[in-house]
């Protein structure tokens, strides 16, 4: 009776994972591995293909790569910071400044834009922003200025750019731990002679460190990754390593080349996310929680 | 005596309700001293006022003669030992109990020094390196203590720190803060709904309800001569008969109750025969079945309805004849009243200078 259970327990068990295995293998590992071993195979002089390490060379001898990569990573790292800077008072203000039967809603309206599509929102925010757009316009009509000024296309915006893309996903988990504060810890530290600056570096980060460390992990592989924003908002100037990696499969049709890439970002997002897990004394599986 | 801590005239409303109405007192240096009043009686918005976490609406308070009313918590000469103890649990129980003293700006030498003697003196030596969540209930009540002493507050609140544990344990802390109390010598200011807590371990105990003070008085006073039939229900337990004066005689009366006794009691206010009253007895001003010889009590029979068995703290349940008023009546566990069994009928007897009368208008 009780193998019997078992057994249809496993074909049961078996039954839903399929979908899931399927969609892991065909479509994720499978193409990783082939995308893999092309980053390691390119055409020699004689036009044939053979294995070699010359893609990954590329990267490290043609100082545009290189120079890409080392600022999107720096660019990254400084969006994820602003987003965390910006996200903690509000969700420090959400979770405890308003009144409990607000949280929701002050919580739906920063959900809101998220229905939209990130594409429109970008182009939302040129609208505002480039030489004949909204705020030139008013600057304009106010007397501030008599020449219009082109805010689009700078790193500036762009860093404007990703950061509203993603501090949704810092504000989220920063509530969530921040609603897990108990107020009396604040007052009791503010009782025991705390100003606001030792309650906020003694009290509540560390209390909200797993909520800080996953939502930087999202935001920073998520602005790694990001390719419509900078591409955008960015312009020519300020170039994103994934544009290098787009170049190279749509451009160039230099699929070897594209795929070690590919691989080069994530080995540096694994890389960076590593270290920040370290330096924050957090490990992966509590933040994952 | 130098006055630690005063209070005067301390009024807080909320949006639609007065949650602390017109409090005044004064505690003097060293002692032991409660409030005690039921759930949502405004102690808690009084203490928090105190500590400076509420700002008051009106009223003043000091802390040794200094105006405290817009000095932020941070700044105030007074602690505060929170119900939940609110121990910081990402710190171990040195650095809880530095904490403070960093705030401070003291040398890490010194502090070291403060938190060795601070925890020896609450029994916890050699604890530093222990995590919140490795502590019992005891010893974090301790934590949370050493945590505000070692910072030397003149006045030390605490509110309601012993609520969350268990009996025995509750019983065994009792005492040890009193004792702590005296070593220390800091004066103390606690908020309970525990009328054994406040009585056990004060000097003088404040019965609050509906935000204002009843009653400031020592705990025997309280117990022995309350001013207002709150206090008299509240602390301890007691009988209430609903009655009307028959006549006065000097300071004693005659009170016919609605359920019919006749009860000669001693009065320390002037009633106008006729007048509605109020009539409190102890349980244990109660005597079971008195001596004949013994004169000038008033006697009644009643019906005993049950036996609540509790040790020292026993009692019965009991009717009088002919009415179903319930009354508690003491039962001394020295067994010489074996033989009562339920639905017996005993007389009781009980001398006129127990009762306690208000008028019954008064709330």
């Amino acid at each position: 009776m009780k193998n019997k259970i078992k057994k249809q327990f496993r074909w049961a068990l078996l039954f839903f994972l399929t979908p899931v295995l399927l969609w892991l293998v065909l479509l994720i590992v499978l193409p990783q591995i082939d995308l893999f071993i092309m980053s390691f195979r390119s055409e020699n002089d004689a036009g044939e293909m053979i294995w070699t390490v010359t893609n990954y060379l590329n990267f490290f001898q043609e100082p545009i790569y290189w120079l890409t990569f080392v600022r999107t990573a720096i660019y990254s790292i400084l969006v994820t910071f602003l987003t965390f800077v910006i996200a903690l008072p509000v969700a420090f203000y959400i979770t405890k400044v308003v009144k409990p039967k607000f949280q929701g809603f002050l919580t739906l309206l920063l959900l809101l834009p998220f229905w939209v599509s990130e594409m429109v929102r970008v182009y939302g925010w040129m609208i505002l922003l480039r030489e004949s757009g909204v705020i030139n316009h008013f600057l304009l009509k106010l007397g501030f200025m008599t020449q219009p000024i082109e805010m689009l296309y700078r790193d500036s915006t762009m860093v404007l750019g990703l950061v509203y893309t993603s501090i949704l996903f810092m504000v989220v988990p920063l509530i969530s731990v921040l609603d897990s504060l108990d107020d009396s810890l604040i007052e009791a530290a503010y009782d025991l002679g705390a100003n606001m600056w030792s309650i906020l570096f003694k009290i509540i980060i560390p209390h909200a460190a797993p909520g800080i460390v996953s939502g930087s992990i999202v935001v920073f592989m998520l602005t790694l990754g990001n390719y419509l924003t900078p591409n955008l908002m960015g312009g020519k100037n300020s170039l994103w390593f994934t544009e290098q990696i787009y170049n190279q499969f749509i451009a160039s049709f230099n699929w070897n080349q594209g795929s070690a890439f590919g691989f080069l970002l994530l080995f540096l997002s694994s890389l960076v996310i590593w270290v920040g897990l370290k330096l924050s004394k957090q490990s992966l599986s509590k933040v994952v929680q | 005596m130098e006055i630690d801590l005063s209070a005067q005239n301390v009024t807080k409303v909320f949006k639609d309700f007065t949650a602390v109405s017109n409090v005044s007192f004064e505690v003097e240096n060293g002692r032991f001293f409660s409030i005690l009043g039921p759930s949502g009686c405004g102690k808690t918005t009084l203490l928090r006022m105190i500590a400076g976490l509420t700002e008051p609406s009106e009223g003043r308070i000091e802390i040794r003669g200094k105006n405290m009313i817009g000095i932020s918590p941070n700044k105030r000469p007074v602690n505060l030992i929170f119900q939940h103890l609110a121990l910081f649990p990402m710190m171990n129980v040195g650095e809880n109990i530095a904490f403070g003293l960093q705030r401070r700006g003291e040398n890490r030498e010194k502090i070291k020094k403060k938190i060795g003697a601070i925890l020896e003196r609450v029994d916890l030596s050699g604890f530093n390196n222990k995590k919140v969540d490795q502590l019992s209930g005891g010893q974090k009540q301790r934590v949370a203590i050493a945590r505000c002493l070692v910072l030397d507050p003149t006045v030390l609140l605490l509110d309601e720190p012993l609520g969350a544990l268990d009996l025995k344990l509750r019983e065994q802390m009792k005492v040890e803060l009193k004792k702590l109390q005296a070593k220390v010598g800091t004066t103390f200011v606690y908020i309970t709904h525990d009328q054994s807590e406040a009585m056990v371990m004060s000097d003088y105990v404040a019965v609050m309800n509906n935000g204002k003070f009843e009653q400031i008085d020592t705990p025997q006073n309280l117990y022995n001569k309350p001013q207002t039939p709150f206090v008299a229900q509240f602390v301890g337990d007691n009988n209430a008969w609903a009655g009307k004066i028959h006549r006065t005689e000097g300071p004693s009366a005659e009170i016919v109750t609605d359920d019919g006794s006749v009860f000669k009691t001693k009065i320390d206010r002037t009633f106008e025969p006729g007048t509605e009253v109020n009539l409190f007895l102890r349980p244990e001003a109660m005597l079971i079945q008195p001596d004949p010889s013994i004169g000038e009590l008033n006697r009644f029979e009643v019906v005993v309805k049950s036996i609540l068995f509790d040790g020292a703290n026993s009692r019965l349940l009991a009717n009088p004849v002919n009415a179903n008023t319930e009354i508690l009546v003491a039962l001394p566990q020295n067994r010489q009243y074996d033989y009562i069994q339920t639905n017996d009928k005993i007389e009781i007897g009980w001398d006129k200078q127990s009762g306690i009368c208000f008028p019954k208008n008064e709330k």
